[in-house]
């Protein structure tokens, strides 16, 4: 027969033997792929939403905690002496000098005016950028870091008053998350 | 020393089983005639303290899920109805959660054991390599089940062990987020750790079986780490050590009760009373006890990746100790130089689990403890990477007695 036989010596079966094996990896490979992919957050979790906050309590020089999906959203009304402080600072000298401002390209730098957009409202993601824990915040009355800002007792990350990494393991600023006015008092989340 | 089955089936219903399911030859040979050697001394009675552990776990494990519940709104108050309500719930969630601590306890004492005296030296590579794949088997099911109470430690607990996941670069996010199943730990979280918490107990005990099968090729190393050389160097298994275990175990049994009924919150913290807040991180984060010289490496570095791959390397790193070592010599017996550099070692975990059990900035005296726990991180490393190497080769050993038997029984 030869017409199942080529020249190298490979049969027809040979032929057949290796396209039903790959056929059958290739099929074992996809047969895994809902096993890992149901470890992902499901549709209930990616349809999250977001949250309006009124701002009207929030004193100067005061720290609210918010839930924002499931996890704590600082809003912080700034003084003016934390905000020359954290307006003083070099941004060329920062751990991290990028801004992490969702409402901001990628490729903003972390100057200020780039972290809170009203100066006197700073609006973070309140989840230290190194393991995850919440930094405890620094007033006046009892100071938490060196720089006025936060600090993560986990590991002793410090955030300066415009939440920028200053000091310890996180690589990153804490994240400012999408937000817009509604109104000189509202601000919507998310 | 695993040498021709001695099993000599005597009943017609032994015979009839030995040529379909030879079962009772496998037991006859490993556990009851298996040839030991006879110098074996408390610290080889570890390996059946750890099974009777496993064993502990298991039982009361499967007892504990049949009243917890893996819900992030129920499951904190499930596990106070296991301590109150449940019949003797109170007693067998001590004796899992002690149980865990007991089970670490023997671990290191296992482990510190086999380095002492080489016991994952030539022929014995793979039993210590199957050790350390346990003890990280281990280590996930104690993180899993530390979660499962729910309370604030398991929470935080929970979310900065899986945040170690996004210190890889460019995929570490999505990995986090993957384990998550959601965008924070949350209940999605918990559940899936109950599943693993109940399964990885039993992949333990499979890989266990390996690593007994790997130990009864070579047969059992001993404190002077020299090769059996003739039948009078061992002793049947059973009665002597199965005797002499039995005999230890009795008194590990005994500490292990001394915490449940005396201390049963002595190893646990009491932070993990609170229920979980995913608002409010407490203000020190500590794991449990077993866990603390690896945090201590972690917080030592200011860099996340960094002390990422400097935690993740210190366990890495017991995988290659059967080639870090050169030395001709198992024993630190017999080996002045080595068993110094050991106890040293011994001392550096020790001093590197207090600096993890302490807040981030503390200081003992002048000295703040990141700078201790940095000393000691890196004598753990040189003590693998160049004090094994290099003191294997400048090592005069002592001289070596001819046979264990004569090491025991004198010139007789």
């Amino acid at each position: 027969m030869a017409a199942t036989t080529s020249d190298a010596g490979t049969t027809r079966r040979d032929f057949l033997y290796v396209a039903a094996g790959a056929v059958g990896a290739v099929g074992a490979a996809v047969a895994v792929w809902p096993f890992i992919d149901q470890m992902n957050p499901s549709a209930a979790a990616l349809a999250m939403g977001s949250t309006e906050i009124d701002l009207t309590p929030i004193q100067p020089g005061q720290q609210i905690v918010f839930k924002w999906r499931g996890q704590p959203l600082f809003v912080r009304r700034r003084t003016p002496a934390e905000i020359a402080s954290a307006k003083a600072v070099d941004v060329s000298t920062l751990p991290d000098p990028l801004a992490r401002n969702a409402n901001l390209p990628e490729t903003a730098l972390a100057n200020d005016a780039d972290r809170a957009t009203k100066p006197e409202w700073l609006i973070l993601k309140g989840v230290c950028t190194h393991l995850g824990c919440t930094p405890t915040v620094s007033t006046p009355q009892i100071p938490e870091g060196e720089y006025g800002g936060w600090l993560c007792h986990c590991h002793g990350s410090m955030y300066d008053t415009a939440g920028r990494i200053r000091k310890g393991p996180a690589p990153e600023n804490l994240a400012v998350p999408p937000y817009t006015f509604l109104t000189d008092t509202r601000v919507k989340v998310g | 020393m695993s040498g021709p089955s001695t099993y000599n089936p005597k009943s017609g219903f032994e015979r009839w089983l030995d040529v379909r399911l030879p079962l009772p030859r496998l037991l006859h040979d490993t556990i009851h005639t298996f040839p030991t050697p006879r110098n074996l001394n408390i610290w080889y009675t570890f390996g059946g303290i750890l099974t009777f552990c496993l064993a502990v776990q298991i039982i009361t494990g499967i007892v504990l899920a049949m009243h917890y519940v893996a819900n992030a709104g129920l499951a904190f108050d499930s596990v106070e109805a296991i301590m109150r309500d449940v019949n003797y719930g109170w007693l067998i969630r001590y004796m899992h959660a002690n149980g865990a601590s007991m089970f670490f306890l023997a671990v290191y004492i296992h482990m510190f054991r086999g380095l002492y005296y080489g016991s994952y030296k030539a022929p014995r590579e793979l039993i210590w390599i199957i050790g350390v794949l346990i003890y990280l088997l281990m280590m996930a099911t104690a993180f899993f089940g530390y979660v499962l109470p729910w309370g604030q430690m398991s929470f935080w607990g929970a979310t900065v062990i899986t945040n170690l996941f996004s210190a890889i670069p460019v995929v570490g996010n999505h990995i986090a987020t993957w384990l998550w199943g959601d965008f924070a730990v949350g209940d999605a979280t918990l559940n899936r750790f109950f599943s693993l918490h109940y399964l990885l107990p039993f992949i333990i005990a499979g890989v266990v079986g390996l690593h007994i099968w790997a130990l009864h090729v070579p047969g059992n190393n001993n404190p002077l780490g020299i090769d059996v050389k003739s039948p009078q160097d061992t002793v049947p298994f059973h009665p002597y050590y199965t005797v002499k275990d039995a005999f230890y175990l009795t008194l590990f049994v005994i500490l292990f009760a001394g915490f449940v009924f005396y201390a049963p919150d002595f190893f646990g913290n009491p932070d993990n009373y609170q229920p979980a807040n995913p608002l409010v991180t407490p203000p020190d984060i500590v794991p449990e006890w077993y866990l603390l010289p690896f945090y201590a490496m972690l917080r030592s570095i200011p860099n996340k990746l960094l002390g990422v791959i400097v935690m993740g390397g210190a366990i890495v790193t017991l995988v290659f100790l059967p080639w870090l070592d050169t030395s001709r010599v198992r024993s630190c017996r017999f080996r002045p130089l080595m068993k110094q550099f050991f106890w040293a070692f011994a001392v550096a975990c020790v001093i590197l689990g207090y600096c993890g059990s302490q807040p981030v900035d503390a200081a003992l005296g002048p000295v703040p403890l990141v700078w201790l726990a940095r000393l000691a991180s890196i004598y753990y490393y040189a003590f693998f990477w160049l004090i094994l190497p290099i003191v294997g080769l400048i090592e005069t050993p002592k001289k070596l007695p001819a046979s264990i038997a004569q090491s025991v029984l004198g010139d007789k």
